[in-house]
């Protein structure tokens, strides 16, 4: 792809005009998110003797790896102006392709390969629909959301596929050394990966730049719809590796597999301080948010807080987290403004 | 600076909490109490708040038990694998679980039998190798001999009785019904004569449909044998309607919340189901004694469990309870609150 002089400066432009405008409050954020982490940990040491114990937090990380892994593309996408609903319906899709690779006798990479494809299948038709058929993107995820679930359903109504082979356990449920997961090695690598991508390479820059302005975006020379599309795709793709972890952790595959998942997934995003809006968000974030939902919600657990409360909860520090840095910008303004 | 000052003194005031809870536990680990993780399929479902009524009974007549009651929001298994994963990073004793997903759940719970804890299912089972026991609310031929032995009563121990089933394919109602016929065989019930079969496929319009059609095809019928939930209740709106309160009865399986009108009314005499409020008494009882005699219990063996009597693992693993609960009159209202 040969760059002109001209798109090059528009894209520093738009890159810096967004860095510089939002660079302090981004950072701040982090901070926020990382103090609320601290405190929850804390916390959690001081209302429950079992907590600091290694076994409990490497299950722990189990609470949110799966989702995290989801939440790091979702991140990208939402920053491009984008959602996509239908990740969990990926899923599930894509745990009953592996289901059935396993039933056929395949071994242990044709499974896996296939769960991932099967996620990039799902995820590309979703690109499609939002750049070739010009579908907003919320009202093409919602109806692959159901579409997907429901080829799950037709396919296994109330039948369980679980033949697959006892390695296959490792990705869900193996080490990757002493009690670290594997999952939660890859979700690190993963997310070290993506924030490289958004925050040090043109392809970062020209994700928010589509997300800060699609229109400028596209003035300035940057292929908007190839972007929209293949976001799609990875978004797909990385909910198809998350259906492997999951698939491997339950050892079966049923369709209800990750029910509501997708707005567990969004919620990391939000609460990691991705801009609903587009065009602002930061990877660091995101990665302590997952951590924030995992140490909120198994917090809970171990003191026996009835889910119900627990949702009230995920659901106050999401308003709370997202209200507060409003609350102080206008505070600012206001005292500025006297 | 001086936020950084409050800081610090939280974290030391918090390490100082910390210690001391931790010394509390080692003070109480000389005669510490056996922690039940009791986990239902979702929360804010009235047969398992029952059940675990039941459980905490047990709990007290057994002491030294702390029952912890918990399940997800709603009924997955993802859910209920991080309920498993709190209860066992709190090191309980054991967990008697009723599973959203057979298979699901069963890494999990074996990883809890790998860190000591003992696992038994109650109500919906699990896997056979991620459990000890599971305890089943009743057996099939408990069920069909208590729809008789309802019948039975209701119409005075002789008459001519009609069965409302399910759809034709439905396993258990078929399984049930063929426990009957069986029974109907036999010299205890020589008195009853099953004219006819009838399948409302569980839907509440098309049982009282069939209910109106065997009523006029049979005005003899004395007694309707509905072993579904829906046909029973859709079964005794027929009968009212139909002005036949009285003379003909209707029983079988069905929710106490949802037969309470009839039982007052009349069409129905009594009707059976699980009792939830026991299956939870018998699970604590079993469970408690899994882990202070882990010996007693297990496939092949009869375990003692309190009031309930005495409950019989096959090799497998498998026990049943006890007969359905019978209710009528005198229980329905209390009952009819819970589930």
């Amino acid at each position: 792809m040969s760059l002109s002089i001209e798109q090059l400066a528009a894209d520093v432009r738009a890159d810096r005009e967004v860095h510089s405008a939002r660079k302090r409050p981004f950072m701040r954020w982090e901070w926020l998110l990382l103090l609320v982490v601290l405190a929850t940990f804390g916390l959690n040491s001081w209302a429950s003797p079992y907590f600091l114990d290694p076994y409990t937090l490497s299950d722990l990380t189990y609470n949110f790896t799966e989702k995290a892994i989801v939440a790091l593309p979702m991140a990208l996408l939402i920053i491009a102006r984008e959602i996509d609903i239908s990740v969990a319906g990926i899923m599930a899709l894509a745990s009953v392709a592996m289901g059935m690779t396993a039933a056929a006798g395949y071994g242990l990479p044709a499974i896996v390969a296939m769960g991932v494809l099967a996620g990039l299948l799902c995820g590309a038709l979703n690109g499609a629909l939002v750049t070739l058929f010009k579908v907003p993107a919320i009202v093409a995820t919602i109806g692959t959301m159901s579409l997907y679930r429901g080829i799950a359903y037709a396919v296994l109504g109330d039948k369980v596929l679980k033949a697959y082979p006892p390695d296959f356990a490792y990705f869900g449920q193996g080490y990757a050394f002493s009690l670290v997961s594997f999952e939660l090695v890859l979700f690190l690598a993963l997310a070290l990966v993506s924030g490289i991508v958004l925050h040090f390479t043109v392809v970062g820059r020209r994700i928010v730049a589509i997300g800060s302005n699609p229109t400028a975006a596209l003035f300035s020379g940057i292929r908007v719809e190839r972007y929209r599309f293949w976001l799609f795709t990875l978004t797909g793709g990385a909910a198809g590796l998350a259906s492997v972890l999951l698939t491997s952790r339950l050892g079966s595959t049923r369709p209800s597999i990750a029910v509501g998942w997708e707005l567990d997934i969004i919620t990391i995003t939000i609460l990691g301080g991705v801009s609903i809006l587009g065009g602002k968000g930061s990877i660091v974030g995101v990665v302590l948010a997952a951590l924030l939902m995992g140490l909120v919600t198994f917090g809970l657990g171990l003191l026996n807080v009835p889910g119900i409360v627990m949702s009230i909860v995920v659901g106050g520090l999401l308003i709370g987290v997202i209200a507060l840095p409003i609350l102080f910008r206008q505070m600012r303004a206001a005292r500025r403004g006297t | 600076m001086q936020r950084r000052r409050l800081m610090a003194g939280a974290a030391a005031l918090l390490t100082m909490a910390g210690t001391t809870l931790a010394g509390a536990n080692l003070a109480m680990a000389a005669d510490k109490p056996v922690k039940l993780g009791l986990v239902a399929k979702s929360l804010g479902n009235g047969f398992f708040d029952a059940a675990n009524k039941g459980a905490n009974e047990a709990a007290k007549e057994l002491g030294g038990v702390e029952i912890i009651y918990t399940g997800p929001t709603t009924t997955t298994a993802e859910g209920q694998i991080e309920v498993l994963n709190a209860l066992i990073a709190q090191r309980v004793d054991a967990i008697a679980i009723s599973a959203n997903d057979p298979d699901a759940v069963a890494p999990t719970l074996k990883k809890a039998q790998a860190r000591g804890i003992k696992v038994m299912s109650f109500d919906s089972g699990v896997a056979e190798d991620a459990r000890t026991v599971h305890l089943a609310p009743s057996s099939d031929a408990l069920i069909g001999e208590a729809c008789l032995n309802l019948i039975s009563d209701a119409i005075g121990g002789s008459g001519k009785i009609a069965i409302l089933s399910a759809t034709p394919t439905s396993t258990n109602q078929n399984v049930w019904i063929g426990v009957m016929k069986k029974d109907l065989a036999e010299d205890r019930f020589k008195g009853l004569d099953l004219v006819t079969i009838a399948y409302g496929d569980d839907l509440a319009d098309k049982s009282y449909r069939e209910t109106q059609a065997l009523l006029k095809q049979h005005p003899d019928i004395q007694g309707i044998i509905s072993p579904t939930t829906i046909g029973i209740v859709a079964g005794a709106k027929a009968i009212e309607d139909q002005g036949l309160s009285g003379k003909v009865w209707i029983t079988g399986l069905g929710l106490p919340s949802e037969l309470e009108g009839h039982v007052k009314s009349g069409t129905v005499k009594s009707f059976a189901i699980w009792n939830p409020i026991d299956l939870g008494y018998s699970t604590a009882q079993i469970a408690v004694q899994m882990v202070r005699t882990p010996d007693a219990v297990g496939p092949g063996k009869t375990v003692k469990v309190g009031r309930v009597g005495e409950i019989a693992f096959d090799d497998k693993g498998l026990g049943a309870m006890a007969k359905p609960f019978t209710y009528d009159k005198s229980n329905v209202e209390e009952f009819a609150k819970i589930f």
